[in-house]
C-alpha cells in the first residue's frame, strides 16, 4: 500500500496501520500529529498551496522508498479548521524489520515539516490569532538527513 | 516580457491582500530576488510583505526554489513564509 493523501476530513489511524500490517510487513512505525490544546488556543487553519502539495508529497515519499527497504508507506495530512485533539498528520511505513521502518517514518515527518508547502494559522481563546512560525528545530531536524 | 501567475500564502498573501494576479515580468526580472524587489516597488503593503527575505521563500512551477535561481521558463511563481505543516 503507497498512499499519499491530503485532504479535510478525519482520517482512522487504526484502520491505516492495520491495512499496512496485513501485508505481510514485519514491522510498521508511525507518527500521529495533533492538534495541542495548549496555551489557550481554541482552534487551527491549515492552509496549503494545493498544486503544489501533493508533488512534494509524492517526491518525499519516493525519496524515501529510495532509501530504505519499504513494503509500503501511508502519508495523510488534513487542511483545513481543527479544533485542539483533533488529528493534522499520519504518517505510517511498513518495512520487514523495526530500524527501516523508524527510521523512514522519522525521515518523512522531519522533512514533511519543512518541505511541504502547508502553513497553520492559530485561534486563542481571546479572539487573537497567529501565524506560526517555523521552528530552528524543525529545520535542524530536516537538515540531518542531507 | 513574459506574462506569469504569481501566488502568495499565508502571512504573505494575507500582507499583500491578493492570493493571486497575473503580471507581465519586465526584462531585467530574472531571478526571484529580483522579482520580490520589483513588487516591492509596487507599494507599502508589497514591500512589507517581501522585505524580510530570511522569513521568505519561493516556488518556481511548484518547486522550492532559492532567491538566486533563474526564472527561467517558469509560469507559476509563489512567494510564501517558511512552511509549519505536520
Amino acid at each position: 500500500m503507497k498512499q499519499v493523501s491530503v485532504q479535510s476530513a478525519d482520517f482512522d489511524a487504526g484502520a491505516a496501520l492495520d491495512a499496512l500490517g496485513r501485508e505481510g510487513a514485519g514491522a510498521v512505525a508511525s507518527f500521529v500529529g495533533l492538534v495541542r490544546g495548549d496555551g489557550g488556543l481554541s482552534a487551527m487553519t491549515l492552509e496549503h498551496y494545493p498544486a503544489m502539495t501533493q508533488t512534494a508529497l509524492d517526491s518525499l515519499a519516493d525519496e524515501a522508498a529510495s532509501r530504505w527497504p519499504l513494503s509500503g508507506f501511508i502519508v495523510i495530512h488534513r487542511v483545513g479548521r481543527l479544533v485542539p485533539g483533533d488529528r493534522i498528520v499520519l504518517v505510517a511505513t511498513a518495512s520487514a524489520h523495526r530500524a527501516a521502518a523508524l527510521e523512514a517514518c522519522t525521515f518523512l515527518i522531519d522533512r514533511l515539516k519543512t518541505d511541504a508547502p502547508f502553513w497553520k494559522k492559530e485561534e486563542f481563546d481571546d479572539g487573537t490569532t497567529r501565524w506560526v512560525d517555523a521552528r530552528e528545530s524543525d529545520t535542524a531536524a530536516a537538515t540531518r538527513w542531507g | 516580457m513574459a506574462r506569469v501567475t504569481l501566488l502568495y500564502f499565508a502571512k504573505v498573501r494575507e500582507a499583500i491582500g491578493l492570493d493571486r494576479e497575473d503580471v507581465d515580468l519586465p526584462d531585467h526580472v530574472t531571478t526571484p530576488a529580483a522579482l520580490a524587489d520589483w513588487l516591492s516597488g509596487r507599494g507599502p503593503a508589497y514591500a512589507a510583505a517581501l522585505a524580510d527575505r530570511a522569513r521568505l521563500r519561493c516556488a518556481l512551477d511548484q518547486h522550492m526554489a532559492p532567491f538566486d535561481a533563474p526564472l527561467g521558463e517558469a509560469r507559476e511563481i509563489a512567494f510564501f513564509p517558511p512552511v509549519t505543516g505536520g
